[in-house]
């Protein structure tokens, strides 16, 4: 299974990159982790005439953690977010997502930004930027421009992007003060692709009442299914939740198909039955209670 | 050394990245790739390579066109057998049709394998679509037929009887009849096939290494193919990823094609198999569908047992029906059935052919048996050990004859074996009488558990031979060669532990070669758990042949008795006086006497320097030159290894997800060579087990496409999936062979679904028939037997009915 | 069909083991092929070449990574280790892999070099893992042949061994 050929380009800036991938348009692919792309690639179901490594392009590794944000360029590897301290103390939801994806040695070269521009339905990624309201940055020969996490999914495999873009950060929105947050999923094996999967943030204020709840299910439609529980939840007391009315509001809102691992009912059981159990370890999760993540 | 934990002489050059695999070898030969049929069933057209012709590192494209004489022939059917009365095999190259996605239609011979690819992805190959058979119970209708000419789509039918089975059934107290299957899955080694050819054409003669389980019979298949003298072709297996069966088919196209190539091109050509490839060209096993109906006594004892099954042989038969004769004979486990019939169908579908994996049809076998036997338990309300219990062939009752003709064509006789004690030491090990303490603390916890087993036999060592040579060198090192193959189970340790202890010769000082033609040419094969029963006891019969000749040559050289000798650590020395000695090394430089000296050790043979007894001639009659002997073991038959796995699983009432807490294995293979090698072997048959009973299906769509080949979506266990193996052991030796061996390479794998399966029932409380199962799939028949319609165990009580359910739930 | 993409050719200097090595690749070169093929180094395998099975781990920069998953031009620069870096200098065994001989670690031998890398890389982070920690490290390579038992004893045993 060897890729079919390519013309490489390796450019050092950003400038090159986008001046690249305005040249070459659809008939070139970003190299990042290569960890989603180069499978493709070797089973020949995609065979792109340029190949745009973005790898050695300075200035993209970075992740900044503000109050409010937490921005990630487009060249950290999972692995280095997964162990950056202070990212996962600003929103601990990336590190209890980003050790489900995959094994270390894949999140040791996989991008983070890369996962989500890929846009698979059962990427953990996307569902933490849809969660977290986040945005991705994404410029071009022609400019530069913001897509939220809402519009950035348009379908499986299929970002918003338009040939000659490429995406240089995505951020990620600090939840509010009193928050926790969990992330759960069932796969065939460990590491496989989730056979569904529930990140939950939930923000409780100081009376333990539940002010926000908000839920992201992978693998149950064509991108990550943002469910807010804000009205099903809110008043509830934190230590006492109750969950199957939430459960039952997000089973209306996914869309599970059957496939060779899973039935679409078993999924909808998932979805279900992980909603209550995220809901339950993110309230647990929160600063104060201080259960380990 | 027998029963020694050795560490392994093999592993040095392989831990440290010196292996010497397939693709490691030949770096400049040309690359083969291979147009493959994307559909399940069709008649070629026309093969169109005109977009193909301007790829640059090109050097040729083949169809079948180009093949001549037996080339161009179906390739072999290996093991006819009677019943098979529609046997098909492929062509090399596919002629007029095509009957499984991956079958070869258009060989490439490029620079590398990158371009052969592109070139391969130019060919046009029009197609007239036929409809595809898939699946058993599609086959068995026969709406449509695989092969023109085969009607029923039945490859064989064989029918094995004793006694009046129907009678004896509907005379017993009780009756039940059971639906079960299992599905595909595959050996799956980790390194896949590959072939590279290399012709000489002053010398005329061709050599091929493969990874293969036997060279020789390669060897013969090639020479056969080609029109080619066979001592002009040699066959040399090189370090082998793994094997488990797959590799045992021979010959593969490639081993064909790719030979062909290379004396066709006069360079080396290379194949070797990418994992694409592998899932949709090699050989997968398991699938098969079976209808039981038992007699059984108060006690659980079988009366009568009658068997009909339909096993899918995918598009061809090369290996003809092994598989469903071996689960027609070792579903019997270590039970006496009382009047058996057996009857299968083997039926064509369009995928990938059907050859044996590890197990090779036991594992079906086994799970009907112990499916059944567990479904009688139930009805009678009894112990499910028991149950075994009464229907143990007894130790007393050893060799017990069974009536049936087993895979070697002989009697299936046991010769030897103790269920009681492995039974009992099983009950012990995973602590059998104490469960339903554990499972009632579980209930308190929330925790929903289960326990079950599953109890095999497995006839091993089969015929019809085995070879052994071993040479012993004038620097002392003793060189020895056996004709079957390696794929990682220590054989070159395994051997020279026991030439160290028959010929009492350091370890280290001993080399062993396995699968090399050029050194060792009669030999069957690796395969049916036959290494140590058949090349152990060669080897050391032939170490005993050299040990006796090295005790007569030394005997004369100090001038004693033979009989007064002894050889340790090398040295040949008189009894009791171990200051007359001789080292090996020398005896054989007497062995071989001289005219010409070509170094130090040579010179004290010639003529001139040994003492000459001028009446004798310097090579006695009836001897040979040189410290070396061969010798063959050849069994009169099977001999019986056995073994009981118990297995506790916990399943997760929200989510039907299933986890093996415990795996508890007790194995009886006769007489251990290497205990820490079985133990070894034992643990990766129990993962195949595993990955077949919860992870391991190939999945085909009605069009015949494979929908899961690759690794990601073929699910074989990573350490997570695989739990902590407990094992003890019992050892009832062979009464067949001198060393007293029995083989265990499949052993781990048997029962792994008839105890993972039974589990599962016993967590649950409802019937299991299929395996493997998933946690969607028992989601589901969770659901069924809420609803009525998965049956109930009786010693569960059904949960109270609800709206909606039915009522009661138990029975059928 | 369109006629064939233009292939670009490239000169690159990979570090492996230590040792700078020239070569002249093909973009879709996969760093695994320019192992094995261009510079000889046949200790690292190819199982399925897409990034499931492991074979194939070397450390590139000291992480573990599929080396069928990149193509050599993109880590040109970066130090690769392979299996038969792993070793002592002199060519004789290592820590971990005296372990998987002392546990009989291993059968066929083909998954074993991605086991090697992968764990030496791990116990330099963590030179004392428990059993649980041990088989999270080995949880992303495949093998078919020793059911891991011996896999996850001989992490720990190399982790016992006080020669580095």
């Amino acid at each position: 299974m060897k890729p079919s050929p390519f013309a490489y380009h390796r450019p050092h800036t950003v400038e090159e990159a986008l001046s690249v991938l305005a040249e070459v348009s659809a008939d070139g692919k970003v190299l990042a982790g290569g960890q989603s792309l180069v499978p493709l690639l070797s089973m020949r179901l995609a065979a792109p005439a340029h190949l745009v490594d973005i790898n050695h392009i300075g200035g993209l590794d970075s992740i900044d953690v503000g109050n409010d944000v937490v921005r990630i360029g487009a060249t950290v590897r999972h692995a280095q977010l997964e162990h950056h301290d202070a990212a996962a103390r600003a929103i601990p939801l990336l590190r209890q997502t980003v050790t489900y994806i995959a094994h270390p040695t894949i999140r040791n070269r996989g991008t983070s930004l890369g996962s989500i521009v890929h846009a698979d339905p059962s990427g953990e990624l996307p569902a933490v930027l849809a969660l977290l309201d986040g945005e991705v940055e994404v410029m071009s020969e022609g400019g530069g421009r913001r897509i939220a996490a809402a519009d950035f999914f348009v379908g499986p495999l299929e970002s918003a992007l338009v040939p000659g873009e490429l995406a240089v950060a995505a951020s990620f929105r600090v939840p509010p003060p009193g928050s926790g947050s969990a992330w759960m999923e069932v796969a065939r094996r460990h590491g496989d692709y989730a056979l569904c999967g529930v990140g939950a943030v939930v923000t409780v204020d100081d009376d333990r009442r539940v002010t926000g709840a908000r839920v992201g299910l992978i693998s149950v439609g064509p991108g990550p299914v943002l469910v807010d529980l804000a009205d099903a939840m809110a008043g509830q007391d934190a230590d006492e939740l109750a969950v199957a009315d939430a459960a039952a509001l997000v089973l209306t809102r996914i869309d599970a198909e059957d496939d060779i691992h899973a039935s679409a009912d078993y999924r909808r059981r998932l979805a279900a039955v992980l909603t209550e159990r995220a809901l339950r370890a993110a309230v647990r999760h929160r600063p104060g209670r201080a259960e380990a993540a | 050394m027998l029963g020694q934990p050795v560490q392994r002489s093999e592993d040095p050059r392989l831990l440290t990245g010196n292996g010497r695999y397939l693709d490691d070898l030949g770096q400049t030969a040309y690359a083969a790739a291979f147009l493959r049929s994307p559909h399940a069933h069709a008649r070629l057209r026309s093969v169109d390579v005109t977009d193909a012709l301007g790829v640059e590192g090109l050097i040729a494209i083949y169809t079948h066109e180009d093949l001549e004489g037996r080339a161009a022939e179906p390739l072999p059917m290996l093991i006819p057998h009677p019943s098979l009365s529609h046997g098909r095999t492929p062509h090399a190259l596919a002629s007029d049709e095509v009957n499984h996605v991956g079958e070869a239609i258009v060989m490439v011979v490029a620079s590398d394998r990158y371009v052969a690819e592109d070139v391969v992805q130019r060919i046009v190959v029009e197609y007239e679509f036929q409809t595809p058979v898939v699946g058993v119970e599609s086959a068995r209708a026969a709406e449509s037929l695989v092969h023109d000419d085969v009607p029923g789509n039945v490859a064989a039918h064989l029918l094995q009887e004793t006694g009046d089975v129907d009678a004896a059934i509907d005379a017993a107290p009780h009756r039940l009849s059971l639906e079960l299957s299992i599905e595909r899955s595959a050996s799956t080694p980790l390194e896949g096939k590959g072939v590279l050819a290399r012709w000489d054409p002053d010398d005329r003669s061709l050599l091929v290494h493969t990874s293969t389980q036997t060279s020789t019979s390669v060897r013969q298949a090639i020479a056969a193919k080609l029109e080619l003298p066979v001592d002009r072709v040699e066959v040399v297996t090189p370090d082998v990823g793994g094997g488990f069966g797959v590799k045992i088919v021979h010959p593969w196209p490639e081993e064909i094609m790719v030979p062909w190539a290379a004396i066709r091109l006069g360079h080396p050509v290379k194949w070797v198999e990418d994992r694409r490839e592998h899932f949709i060209s090699s050989a997968h096993e398991r699938a098969q569908l079976h209808e039981v109906r038992v007699g059984f006594d108060d006690d659980g004892r079988l009366q009568g047992l009658s068997v009909r099954f339909w096993h899918d042989n995918g598009a061809y038969t090369p290996y003809g029906v092994i598989v469903p004769i071996i689960t027609s004979t070792q579903l019997l486990g270590p039970y006496k059935p009382g009047p058996y019939r057996v009857e299968f169908w083997s039926l064509y579908t369009n995928t990938v052919l059907v050859t044996p994996y590890r197990g090779a049809g036991r594992p079906q076998g086994c799970f009907v048996m112990e499916r059944t036997l567990d479904a009688i338990a139930d009805e009678l309300g009894m112990d499910r050990s028991v149950v075994r219990e009464n229907n143990f062939i007894q130790p007393e009752e050893m060799p017990y004859d069974h009536g049936l003709l087993f895979q070697d064509g002989r009697p299936l006789i046991y010769d030897s074996g103790d269920f009681p004690a492995t039974l009992a030491k099983l009950r012990k090990l995973v602590g059998w009488d104490d469960f339903e303490a554990y499972r009632e603390q579980a209930r308190t916890e929330g925790r929903t558990v289960g326990i079950g087993m599953g109890c095999y036999v497995e006839g091993t060592g089969v015929g019809p031979y085995e070879g052994g040579h071993l040479r012993v060198e004038t620097d002392g090192t003793v060189v020895v060669s056996t004709g079957l193959t390696s794929q990682g189970q220590g054989h070159q340790t395994m051997l020279a532990q026991l030439v160290s202890d028959e010929l009492g010769v350091p370890f280290d000082r001993i080399r062993v070669t396995t699968g090399d033609t050029r050194r060792f040419k009669y030999a069957v094969g690796t395969f049916a758990s036959r290494t140590a029963v058949m090349s152990g006891n060669a080897v050391a019969l032939t170490a005993r042949k050299v040990r006796a000749k090295a005790l007569r040559i030394a005997a004369q050289a100090l001038e004693v008795d033979p009989d007064d000798l002894e050889i340790v650590a090398g040295m040949v020395r008189v009894k009791g006086a171990p200051a007359a000695e001789i080292d090996l090394g020398a005896v054989a430089v007497l062995s071989n006497p001289l005219r010409y000296a070509f170094d130090e050790a040579a010179a004290r043979a010639t003529q001139f320097v040994t003492p000459v007894d001028p009446d004798l001639p310097p090579v006695a009659a009836g001897e040979e030159p040189g410290l070396e002997g061969t010798a063959y073991y050849s069994p009169p038959r099977s001999t019986f290894a056995n073994g009981m796995h118990a297995v506790v699983v916990e399943t997760d009432p929200e989510t039907a997800e299933i986890s093996v807490l415990r795996y508890c294995v007790v194995h009886d293979c006769g007489t251990v060579i290497n205990p820490m090698i079985l133990e070894g072997q034992i643990h990766g048959g129990v993962a195949q087990g595993v990955g077949g009973a919860l992870y391991e299906r190939m999945v085909y769509d009605s069009s015949g496409q494979l929908l899961n080949a690759s690794f990601m979506d073929f699910l074989m266990p990573y350490v997570t999936e695989v739990p902590r193996i407990e094992i003890d052991h019992l050892e009832t030796p062979s009464p067949l062979n001198p060393l007293g061996v029995k083989g265990a390479g499949e052993a781990g794998v048997i029962p792994g679904s008839a105890a993972i399966a039974a589990a599962i029932e016993d967590a649950e409380g409802f019937r299991i028939s299929a395996m493997p199962i998933s946690p969607s799939e028992l989601f589901d028949l969770r659901r069924g037997a809420a609803e009525g319609r998965v049956p109930w165990l009786r010693r569960r009580s059904a949960p109270a009915p609800g709206p909606g359910s039915s009522s009661t739930g138990d029975g059928s | 069909m369109s006629a064939p993409a233009v292939e670009s050719v490239h000169d690159i200097t990979l570090v492996v083991n230590g040792v700078p090595q020239q070569l002249t690749v093909p973009a879709r070169r996969l760093l695994s092929d320019a192992l094995r093929h261009e510079l000889r180094l046949t200790g690292t395998h190819v199982g399925c070449e897409h990034g499931v099975c492991g074979a194939c781990t070397v450390l590139i920069d000291g992480l573990p990574a599929r080396s069928c998953l990149v193509f050599a031009v993109s880590v040109e620069g970066s130090s690769i280790t392979t299996v038969e870096g792993c070793c002592e200098s002199d060519g004789s065994m290592g820590r971990v892999q005296r372990a998987f001989q002392r546990c009989h670690a291993l059968q066929c031998g083909f998954c074993t070099p991605g086991f090697i890398t992968t764990i030496t890389a791990y116990l330099r982070e963590n030179p004392d893992p428990s059993d649980g920690e041990a088989r999270e490290a080995i949880a992303g390579n495949l093998c078919r042949c020793t059911g891991y038992q011996n896999i996850v004893a001989a992490v720990l045993s190399a982790a016992q061994d006080p020669t580095p």
